[in-house]
């Protein structure tokens, strides 16, 4: 069975708002469908004693002080944005969302 | 749109039972953001508090703040929580320009505190709130919606948006669904956000401040008929201050029950409180569910507070708000229904301040529980926003025990006063206000009253004292109020004895 369906596909595009013709539908739910299978794989070695983790190296609690460090000017922080105006990021309207 | 007139809350409240939920968001104080060294100072000009960890920018990796993490364990703490022993921070995946990074780091299913209870007291009555969790996130950037009619997103062509707060660390308290509270509901509410206020104010680790967006609620309300199973909730956003509260889920009550009756069924949306109307509409419409597809953030270690760190942070724990009041309870000579009032109203720091500024409690606390908390209703302001400072309520009665004014006369300063006209010496001085207390005056004000009322005068001299009361009347109209009643009484019986 396919790990990842034609219709998972279109709805994480959907999510992205990434235009996905119905071809690339087809093709990217191939590809995908092998990268998550090799993936899955890792199940099958995984034994009882070898507990699911989020991470490479075995760490915990890795904290910064509470300390002001230096940021970005406001020119260098809109540098790399597409659109500005006022100091701010420029971007289209995003229809029926609201924060 | 339907035409079902509304119910009364009487009526809504005699056929249905309310089940509500509170969520609340605070920002924290913390000197930097959550997950970078960017300052947190509000005001700054746009995009100048931010570095490429909190921008999203390529390759840039996040470190936890220490301050956020030991801050949110004392709320936890402070709300009778347990402190997970390890958890995770996790992407919370959203396409919505107000995050950089296409996703806001949050927590899931593993949130840092759990199981709490917050206690409120209404009327003597104790209500629990039950804390479901308490977890720690980011907050988002700011959006300025072009080219709309009102600025709001409905109509814009784009958005402007400033990420100077985005990624200060915001702290989200979820209560469980409290059931049973009946008519109390909305009180139960307010009561409970403010005793959250307070109990986060106490640990000094964010300033919330409603008006101010440092803390905010959205109000889950819903409605059962008794015996039935629970109704289909509805979510209320823009809820900014704690009269906000108890009035967004009264309306919602109202609005529900309205709906219910009239065969309506409530369908799960998120409304927003119109604060000039008291009543809620609905915000964005979901075409689909959503979809935020968490997973824990590879980025970030794992969270594990060291069992003797916790203990550390309990123990130092201040004195919480419930505590503070049994004591001041007792300082103050009063019952705990009493100070429940004061508490309810605000005016429990209002109060302390105004004592510490030389006045009584007695005499502090009949000022702000009395005209001052009447003004606040009537102008339906917090009790701190009247416009009269501690200070000046002190200099206030502090004029009254010195017999400079009497209560007649205090109420018509504080009157100038909350006009903005300054301080009391100022208003006295300007409205030529102040209880005459030259001797001379006075008694010239109560022989022209002896005169004049011949009749009661003989009374007074034959021994019935009680009708000086009538004299004393005349001279205060002669003097516009402006003098010490007891003087002038003993004036008039000095004269005439």
């Amino acid at each position: 069975m396919a790990a990842i369906s034609r219709e998972e596909v279109a709805h994480l595009a959907r999510l992205s708002r990434l235009a996905v013709t119905e071809q690339e539908l087809d093709q990217f739910a191939g590809q995908l469908d092998v990268i998550l299978q090799s993936v899955a794989r890792i199940g099958d070695v995984a034994a009882d004693d070898i507990p699911p983790t989020s991470h490479s190296v075995p760490l915990t609690n890795i904290y910064r002080d509470d300390v002001v460090t230096p940021c970005l000017t406001q020119e260098e922080a809109l540098s790399g944005a597409p659109d500005s105006a006022e100091g701010r990021f420029r971007v289209p309207r995003i229809l029926d969302e609201e924060d | 749109m339907t035409t079902t007139a509304l119910p009364t809350y009487e009526d809504a409240i005699a056929h249905y039972e309310p089940v509500i939920g509170l969520e609340t968001h605070v920002e924290l104080g913390t000197n930097t953001k959550m997950f970078c060294g960017c300052p947190t100072e509000f005001g700054a000009e746009p995009n100048t508090q931010v570095c490429p960890v909190c921008l999203g920018l390529p390759g840039a990796l996040p470190v936890a703040n220490r301050a956020a993490i030991e801050a949110t364990i004392r709320i936890g703490l402070a709300l009778n929580c347990d402190i997970a022993p390890w958890c995770r921070m996790a992407r919370k995946n959203y396409f919505y320009p107000d995050m950089p990074k296409n996703f806001q780091t949050s927590q899931y299913d593993e949130p840092l505190c759990v199981d709490g209870y917050v206690d409120v007291q209404i009327d003597g009555e104790t209500f629990r709130v039950e804390i479901e969790r308490v977890h720690l996130e980011e907050d988002t950037g700011k959006s300025l919606h072009v080219g709309g009619a009102t600025g709001r997103i409905h109509g814009a062509t784009e958005s402007l948006v400033d990420y100077n707060r985005a990624g200060i660390p915001l702290v989200e308290i979820v209560t469980k669904p409290v059931p049973g509270l009946g008519a109390r509901a909305p009180e139960v509410a307010k009561a409970y956000v403010t005793e959250l206020r307070d109990i986060i104010r106490s640990l000094d680790v964010s300033d919330v401040r409603m008006e101010q967006g440092s803390m905010r609620c959205d109000v889950n309300t819903s409605l059962n008929r008794p015996g039935d199973e629970w109704g289909t909730r509805t979510e209320t956003k823009n809820v900014n201050s704690l009269r906000s509260v108890e009035r967004a889920v009264r309306s919602e009550i109202i609005r529900q029950a309205g709906l219910l009756t009239g065969g309506t069924r409530i369908f799960q949306e998120t409304r927003h409180f119109q604060e000039t109307t008291g009543d809620t509409r609905p915000g964005r419409s979901k075409e689909t569910a959503t979809d935020y597809r968490y997973f824990p953030e590879p980025d970030l270690v794992p969270i594990a507070p060291d069992t003797a760190w916790v203990a550390e942070l309990k123990a130092a724990l201040p004195e919480l708000p419930s505590v503070k009041r049994a004591r001041l309870a007792e300082e103050w000579g009063i019952s705990a229904l009493d100070m429940q009032s004061v508490a309810n109203a605000g005016a429990i720091e209002l109060i302390e301040e105004t004592i510490a500024a030389g006045t009584s409690a007695a005499g502090a606390r009949k000022w702000w529980m009395g005209e001052l908390a009447r003004r606040a209703n009537e102008s339906g302001v917090e009790l701190a926003a009247v416009g009269v400072t501690p200070a000046q309520v002190a200099q206030l009665q502090g004029l009254v025990d010195e017999g400079k004014l009497n209560d007649k006369l205090a109420r018509q300063v504080l009157e100038g006063v909350v006009a903005g006209e300054g301080d009391p010496a100022a208003v006295i001085e300007a409205r030529g206000l102040g209880v005459v207390s030259d001797t001379g005056a006075l008694t010239a004000a109560v022989d022209e009253a002896i005169a004049a009322n011949p009749d009661i005068a003989a009374k007074i001299r034959d021994g019935k004292v009680a009708a000086a009361g009538a004299l004393v009347g005349a001279v205060m109209k002669t003097t516009r109020g402006q003098a010490d009643a007891k003087t002038v009484r003993e004036l008039i019986l000095a004269r005439l004895s």
